[in-house]
């Protein structure tokens, strides 16, 4: 589940809509009361709301493909069951998330169609590629680590079906960093080889997991309309800080290095300071130009057209079906 | 190209206590019984229930919002139906 | 150090608990390429669920076989180091997921003769392997179910479905011969009660397919030249193949732990 940061543009203030409709609106959500879909709420909102929520999806479907990548050579039966299965919850969590966009007034096919034509986004940590057993440890410790941050606080959001939907990924994915470490741990603990490949999986990963909570505050293109209508409860900078503080001492406990000359503990604000993210490479991935872009939407798209005559099928067959118990009842 | 759309059913679970199904989600499917499968391999994969129903969304009736206050705020004040409306002394032990 | 791969004791029931094993992993192999890649997201999750229960039935019958070859082997072992001639299982379980027809119909075509060979191994006189059954039984059975949904919706859904369908049970239907020999050394351990007699379950296995094939409105093939020799480390191509991603990891760094 990767609710990273992306890039949410929040609607303006749209047409006259009814001000006192809006002012109510806002008053329950001040009371930390929950929206439900047949609710009043501002076209604004509901906007935003299908944006991320679909991007949260599709980042979760798009997101097997990296890991999955590793399925079939899982270096033994144990991590190819957990591999599966995390991978698997990431399929699943997809699938929340998507029911909780269709409550707002969208069908789920709409948004893939999106997807699959370019005009959605999903998490930019998802074009970077898996280049060794080791970067499945690094994926489940670092970027579930990153998610982790994010989605904590989103059970808490406004919106009561993307709320819940929340509170059961991270119910679920609680194993999913703890998966991660262990692999890394095992590997950091194993043959020299074994550490190296850990050391370079760390390497590759830290700078892209850092750029998964977006840009920073002073540059972001969040108005304050997701922190008013409390879908958006903390700062970019804030979460990627805390992930930061968590993330440091855990390398340190397996024995790597953080790829990062520029990174110090600050005594004084008990806070761990690093150093500059290029967020070049952020916008280059982001605009379609990371080292997996083509191929991740590629494979979407084959799954998808693929399935199209099985999709066909079934409803062809639901179809006859309808039609036979109709005649039979006719018969009776 | 846009997609055909598969119908939307909503899925409610029995827990392993015994308890009323309850509301977990939605999922798309054909027809029921390929609904009834899904539901299974998307919201029990990890024990968390003994039964599913699947029901057409399309099925579903729902209250009116802008109806609340004349649904369900006379209730609030029949302060009556509730056992800690009544004084009964403590002598008298639990009843 | 190279350590290249292992050679297996050749009893009759190390040979027997290692081919039921081989056909748990190779199938739920099989299944796990689909993940990311099914034709609805529904069906991804379904797929994935019926890979990790064969490969779970795979890691308690490797784990069985390891305390009776008592060679102090894991699971992992046997799964990954063992060449290609090594494996016994079915040519069936190891054909190519191909397209979302020729998947379900080889599960059709599996699960149909596994989920009563499980039921019948459930009295088995040996008491892991019977309650390896009864656990496997529950899972085939679900398989079992979803693959016949499926093939009567793809059998009697579109003509481009049917087409498809009913060419995924001609393929595959030479393999399904295979699922009735009696391998030379289990012919003891059946007597003995420990083995089921596959060739009971034929009539079954046929009359189960036999019922799905109808309502599905497809054609059931005729009983031409059957291939064989899984069970004999004679396997297709696709094998080998299979085992080269499967073990990649552990033959490029033998020793070493994951």
């Amino acid at each position: 589940m990767y609710a990273q940061s992306l890039n949410q543009q929040v609607e303006g203030t749209t047409a006259p809509e009814d001000a006192e409709a809006a002012a109510r609106f806002q008053a329950r959500v001040d009371a930390e009361e929950r929206i439900e879909p047949n609710d009043w709420m501002p076209a604004a909102y509901r906007r935003t709301l299908v944006r991320q929520i679909s991007q949260h999806a599709h980042s979760e479907i798009v997101g097997m493909l990296p890991e999955g990548n590793w399925i079939t050579r899982a270096p033994s039966l144990r991590r190819k069951a957990a591999l599966i299965a995390k991978v698997q919850d990431e399929c699943g969590h997809g699938m929340y998330l998507y029911a909780a966009a269709e409550t707002l007034g969208v069908t789920r096919e709409q948004l893939v169609d999106e997807l699959l034509a370019g005009k959605a986004k999903y998490s930019s940590i998802f074009n970077y590629p898996t280049l060794t057993w080791a970067d499945i440890g690094a994926i489940g410790w670092l970027v579930d680590g990153a998610a982790i941050m994010n989605q904590i606080p989103l059970c808490r959001c406004s919106f009561g079906p993307y709320s819940r939907a929340m509170i059961r990924v991270c119910k679920e994915e609680s194993f999913h960093q703890r998966q991660g470490y262990e692999i890394m741990l095992t590997l950091a603990r194993g043959t020299a080889a074994q550490k190296v490949m850990a050391q370079d999986a760390l390497n590759r990963w830290w700078w892209p997991c850092l750029m998964m909570f977006g840009p920073p505050d002073a540059q972001s293109q969040h108005s304050d309309a997701s922190t008013r209508w409390k879908i958006k409860r903390f700062s970019n900078d804030a979460l990627r800080q805390k992930f930061v503080d968590a993330t440091v001492p855990q390398a340190h406990f397996l024995g790597l290095t953080l790829p990062d000359p520029a990174l110090r503990f600050n005594e004084a604000t008990s806070h761990w300071e690093f150093g500059e993210i290029d967020w070049t490479e952020f916008k280059q991935v982001l605009a379609g130009n990371g080292p997996c872009n083509r191929d991740r939407m590629a494979a979407r798209r084959a799954a998808h057209t693929s399935g199209d005559w099985v999709r066909e099928a079934a409803q062809a067959y639901a179809a006859k079906e309808r039609a036979r118990s109709a005649a039979a009842a006719g018969a009776a | 190209m846009s997609t055909p759309t598969t119908p939307l059913w909503e899925v409610f679970i029995r827990s392993r206590t015994g308890l009323a199904h309850k509301h977990v989600g939605s999922l798309h499917a054909a027809d029921a019984t390929l609904a009834v499968q899904a539901a299974r391999d998307l919201y029990t994969r990890r024990g968390e229930g003994n039964s599913v129903w699947v029901v057409p969304s399309s099925a579903i009736t729902a209250s009116d919002p802008n109806d609340k206050g004349m649904m369900f705020d006379p209730a609030d004040s029949k302060v009556y139906r509730h056992p800690t409306f009544y004084e009964v002394p403590d002598e008298v032990g639990h009843m | 150090m190279y350590t290249g791969s292992i050679t297996v004791a050749d009893t009759p029931l190390l040979r027997y608990v290692l081919s039921r094993a081989d056909d748990a992993l190779v199938l739920g192999h099989r299944l796990s390429e689909w993940c990311g890649h099914a034709p609805v997201l529904e069906e991804d999750m379904a797929l994935s669920n019926m890979a990790l229960d064969l490969i779970g039935q795979a890691r308690a019958l490797y784990t069985y076989a390891a305390e009776v070859e008592g060679a102090g082997r894991d699971e992992d072992a046997y799964a990954y180091l063992r060449d290609v001639t090594s494996y016994a299982n079915l040519l069936l379980v190891e054909q190519p997921n191909g397209d979302f027809a020729q998947t379900i119909v080889r599960q059709l075509l599996f699960s149909a003769f596994i989920d009563p060979y499980w039921r019948a191994l459930m009295t088995s006189s040996d008491p892991t392997l019977a309650a390896i059954a009864a656990k496997a039984e529950k899972e085939s059975a679900y398989h079992l179910r979803h693959a016949s949904e499926w093939t009567v919706r793809l059998g009697d859904g579109t003509p481009e479905s049917h087409e498809r369908a009913q060419q995924a049970l001609d393929t595959l239907w030479p393999f399904t011969g295979e699922l009735f020999t009696v391998p030379a050394g289990d012919r003891g351990l059946i007597d003995a009660g420990v083995a089921v007699d596959p060739e009971t379950l034929r009539a079954p296995w046929r009359a189960t397919v036999a019922r799905v094939v109808e309502r599905a409105t497809l054609t059931l093939p005729a009983d031409g030249w059957m291939q064989r020799g899984g069970r004999e480390g004679r396997h297709s191509e696709h094998l080998g193949h299979l085992l080269s991603d499967l073990q990649y990891l552990q033959r490029a760094f033998p020793g070493a732990t994951w």
